[in-house]
């Protein structure tokens, strides 16, 4: 527990009703979506990147953990307080500054909401692509945080790609800029792509300069289905060497297709063993050229059946097939285990081979489903933890699976993130060599180790 | 006792909650809070706490409880679809079993249970309504004079109707004798302060030559005294209703408050099998209608010249799909009427039940929203299907100074059918075809 000295401190830098330590806040500020919880002493919503360095010099002088959060709906445990200390809510920073459609940029606080965002520039014509699932309610604080992707990201990139420069509180309280407004800009080092992504372990976004594109003139919807899995996959592959991106390439395997099955506006033929939905974008007239071709690859491959949109709504239904799988997985286990690894793209129908393999060998349900356009699978692992062997087994699942991600050349996170849940993986796929690297930025910029502590890295640095 | 679920029941739904934070981008108190505690999620989470002893009932965790319009919106956007809304329910239960009701919850429960205390209330109150209350200009609502501790004096409420619906219309209206004999429950709203949407009723009923029952013994739908955390009284209520309704045969049971229809279908289904069958039989009056066909048939009226821009507003109970479309289809098939649209015409007034009696400053800021999609649209009148949400947003509308007039959407149907000549007023000759 702090001391009330330390709250006094706090309520003095941000005003009184935006601290609390309250038993209520201190249960309600304690998890994200990887359901663990650890409660933080207090929780402090600052206004400004001015409070936000008064907490931090605070907290260094103090030696008081202090974890950045923004929706609290990460996947990985990035914004939970293992170690108790200040749960930093970054919510009440929720102004979209300006859109500036001379220069095709926007800057924005970090807590306004990705789909507010969105929402702001489309009604100006423009677009800015990533898009999560959880969109409507995470921040764009955290997708920057946790360098964000989502299904258009095979087309258009990941956060990353999108982020100029930032204003940063370093994590001994010092207010600095990152990159600018420019489009080209190589003076210093790249602090903009080191910060994007570090997990609030390098410093507070406080501003974010985002790159916008113009908004795609019209978009055209498929659904194809296909009677292996293997099918589909190539599908991918021949896709991508055919020299067509489109804007999304998701895919669903059987299990996924079992879990929609009966809730689906569609109908799903028994001979359907997977699903790709494809988007293509741009140009009216490109868009049927791109989807013929597109099918004409596919043909081939065992196509069972192919659907598309002629409309909004047409493609709303399209769509809801994908969406309803996640939500629909308990009926295969209660429990899940959710990875989201990615492959380089050739190596698609492998990796795919490879997890079916492992679900077969070990007995337990793998549902497979995801971005199969950039090599990023959403691989679940369904398990029941209240049967015995269940939980080892998992476990097992994960690394082999992690194993052989990595030996096809892949990463064991496209975009989740490490937080507390991938870190004793990281082993696995860094090299001692880099990890030392890793650890002396970390060491050089928070010597005391008060910005989200526990996170990324097991040990002590 | 209360023969409702006990929160201890709901062990396994909370576990379900996996803590995504969708709920965050629904709930329309989060929205002017930022509380997480207000969110479905955290409410999920705090219950867990509870029940595993690391947090008391304690003034803050009841006021946390307070906050929720039970909209439902956080359940029908779940992945999982936990039933936050059962949850806080139970929850407000527990608080009024240990801590003992609001001295408003206990107030509205017994006002509500005993319908004689009822009608004198709202006799009495109708006497003496200049003293309490003033006039706001320009509408039918009324102020308070003077300071409540539950009712803030720049707050509208309509006015109590000289006679109670029930006690101006006989039990049984004779209609066709091939014709179905339908049951109307007319919730308190309707009853006491809103007669004229049972006259729309009564006049949409009687043009299809319905044959009307209007029980007498029926009381209070249950959801206020439920709602404030009375489970035995909501109970009560429930059997009451169930003997006042299930007495004769008749083949539908209508509400015409969006609210009433929640209660009657969704909230005391797990008393009993009669209570199930009972919930499974009541419909909402929109939608019975448009099973019958009578948008058809009101589309068959000479159209008039010049209708009359209205927006509709989607009550928070009738968002289902089937309920949500049926009061849209008989405005657009009205002939004196253009059906506009209108902004935020999905969001919730903000009435909430009690939630706008505790938290009237976030009641009026929900309203101020709604104020903005009216103002911005081109609707002279808002329809909308619920006693509850004409009130909040006639209120909404004069803290804006704007002139809109807020009715149901069956007072426009009985204005149409008065226009045909067709109805109450001569039910005997003419009748929609």
């Amino acid at each position: 527990m702090l001391e009330k000295r330390i709250i006094n401190i706090l309520r003095d830098i941000v005003g009184k009703e935006y601290v609390s330590t309250e038993k209520t806040d201190r249960i309600c500020y304690s998890y994200d979506a990887t359901q663990q919880q650890f409660y933080p002493d207090v929780i402090v919503r600052p206004a400004d990147a001015e409070q936000i360095s008064l907490i931090l010099k605070m907290a260094n002088a103090e030696n008081i953990p202090v974890y950045p959060r923004g929706a609290g709906s990460g996947f990985t445990g990035g914004s939970v307080p293992t170690q108790g200390g200040i749960a930093l809510v970054l919510t009440r920073l929720d102004r979209i500054l300006r859109i500036d459609q001379d220069n095709l940029i926007a800057e924005v606080e970090p807590g306004v909401i990705t789909a507010s965002l969105q929402k702001a520039v489309e009604e100006v014509g423009l677009f800015y692509p990533p898009d999560p699932a959880s969109l409507k309610f995470s921040t764009i604080g955290g997708n920057v945080a946790e360098c964000a992707g989502g299904p258009r990201c095979v087309k258009y990139g990941v956060t990353k790609d999108y982020v100029l420069g930032m204003q940063v509180v370093t994590p001994q309280g010092d207010v600095i800029r990152t990159g600018g407004e420019t489009m080209k800009g190589v003076v210093g080092y790249d602090l903009t792509k080191l910060m994007v992504g570090s997990e609030g372990t390098l410093g507070v976004i406080t501003k974010i300069v985002l790159k916008l594109l113009p908004k795609p003139e019209a978009k055209k919807t498929m659904l194809v289905m296909f009677d292996s899995i293997d099918g589909a996959a190539r599908t991918v592959s021949n896709i991508i060497r055919g020299k067509i991106i489109p804007t999304t390439l998701e895919f669903m395997d059987a299990t996924a297709l079992e879990c929609v099955r009966q809730n689906a506006d569609l109908d799903i033929p028994e001979s359907a063993r997977a699903v790709l939905i494809i988007e293509v974008d741009g140009d009216r007239e490109l868009l049927e050229r791109q989807a013929a071709r597109i099918l004409e690859i596919a043909a081939p491959l065992g196509v069972v059946h192919t659907s598309i949109a002629a409309s909004d709504e047409e493609s709303e239904q399209l769509w809801q097939v994908r969406r309803s799988v996640s939500p629909s997985l308990r009926k295969v286990n209660p429990d899940k285990y959710n990875e989201d690894i990615c492959v380089p793209r050739s190596k698609l129908p492998d990796m795919i081979r490879a997890i079916e393999a492992i679900s077969n060998n070990l007995g337990i349900p793998i549902v497979n489903f995801g971005h199969a356009g950039d090599g990023n699978i959403h691989v679940n692992i369904m398990v029941d933890r209240s049967i015995d062997g269940h939980e080892e087994k998992a476990e097992i699942a994960i690394r082999e699976i992690f194993a052989k991600t990595l030996e096809l050349g892949g990463t064991m996170s496209g975009e989740h993130g490490v937080g507390t849940s991938k870190a004793p993986y990281i082993p696995m796929e860094l090299d001692s060599a880099t990890v030392v690297y890793m650890k002396a930025i970390k060491r050089a910029l928070d010597p005391k180790n008060i910005l989200n502590p526990g996170k990324i890295f097991l040990e002590d640095l | 006792m209360s023969k409702h679920k006990d929160i201890e029941a709901y062990r396994k739904q909370l576990r379900e909650c996996v803590k995504c934070g969708t709920c965050r981008a629904h709930c329309p108190v989060f929205k002017q809070v930022q509380s997480e505690a207000v969110v479905a999620r955290g409410k999920i989470s705090l219950a867990e706490a509870l029940m595993n002893g690391e947090v008391e009932l304690d003034r803050r965790l009841i006021s946390d409880i307070s906050q929720c319009l039970a909209c439902g919106r956080c359940v029908r956007k779940c992945p999982n679809q936990v039933p936050t809304d059962e949850i806080i329910l139970a929850l407000r239960r527990r608080i009024g079993r240990e801590k003992g009701l609001t001295l408003f919850g206990r107030g509205v429960s017994t006002v509500l249970q005993r319908p004689w205390l009822m009608n004198l209330l709202t006799r009495l109150g109708r006497m003496f309504s200049w003293l309490v209350f003033r006039k706001v200009p320009q509408s039918s609502g009324l102020r308070l004079r003077f300071p409540s501790p539950y009712i803030s004096r720049d707050r509208t409420i309509p006015e109590i109707a000289p006679r109670a619906f029930r006690q101006s219309h006989p039990e049984f209206i004779a209609g066709d004798e091939d014709k179905p004999l339908v049951t109307f429950f007319t919730g308190c709203m309707i009853n006491h302060m809103l007669p004229e949407i049972g006259d729309g009723v009564l006049a949409a009923l009687q043009s299809l030559g319905m044959n009307i029952l209007i029980p007498k013994d029926q009381g209070c739908c249950g959801l206020p005294a439920l709602c404030a955390g009375d489970g035995q009284g909501a109970a009560c209520l429930a059997d009451r209703n169930l003997e006042a309704l299930t007495a004769h045969k008749a083949d539908f049971i209508v509400t015409a408050c969006a609210s009433c229809h929640s209660g009657l279908t969704k909230h005391f289904r797990d008393l009993g099998p009669d209570h199930a069958a009972l919930a499974g039989k009541v419909m909402d009056i929109h939608e019975f209608l448009v099973d019958q066909g009578f948008d058809e048939k009101l589309l068959q009226l000479p159209r008039q010249e010049n209708p009359q821009p209205v927006g509709y507003h989607v009550p928070c109970h009738l968002r289902e799909p089937g309920l949500k479309e049926a009061p849209r289809k008989l405005l657009s098939a009205l002939p004196s009427i253009r059906l506009v649209d209108m902004k935020h015409a999905g969001a919730c007034c903000g009435l909430g039940g009690t939630f706008s009696v505790y938290h009237y400053d976030i009641s009026k800021k929900l309203g101020a929203l709604k104020a903005e999609g009216i103002r911005d649209s081109e609707a002279e009148i808002v329809a909308t299907a619920c006693p509850g949400c004409i009130m909040q947003l006639q209120d909404t509308i004069n803290h804006a100074g704007m002139s809109q007039q807020v009715c149901h959407v069956l007072e426009l149907v009985a204005a149409d059918l008065k226009n045909a000549d067709i109805g109450q007023a001569n039910r005997k000759e003419a009748k929609l075809r």
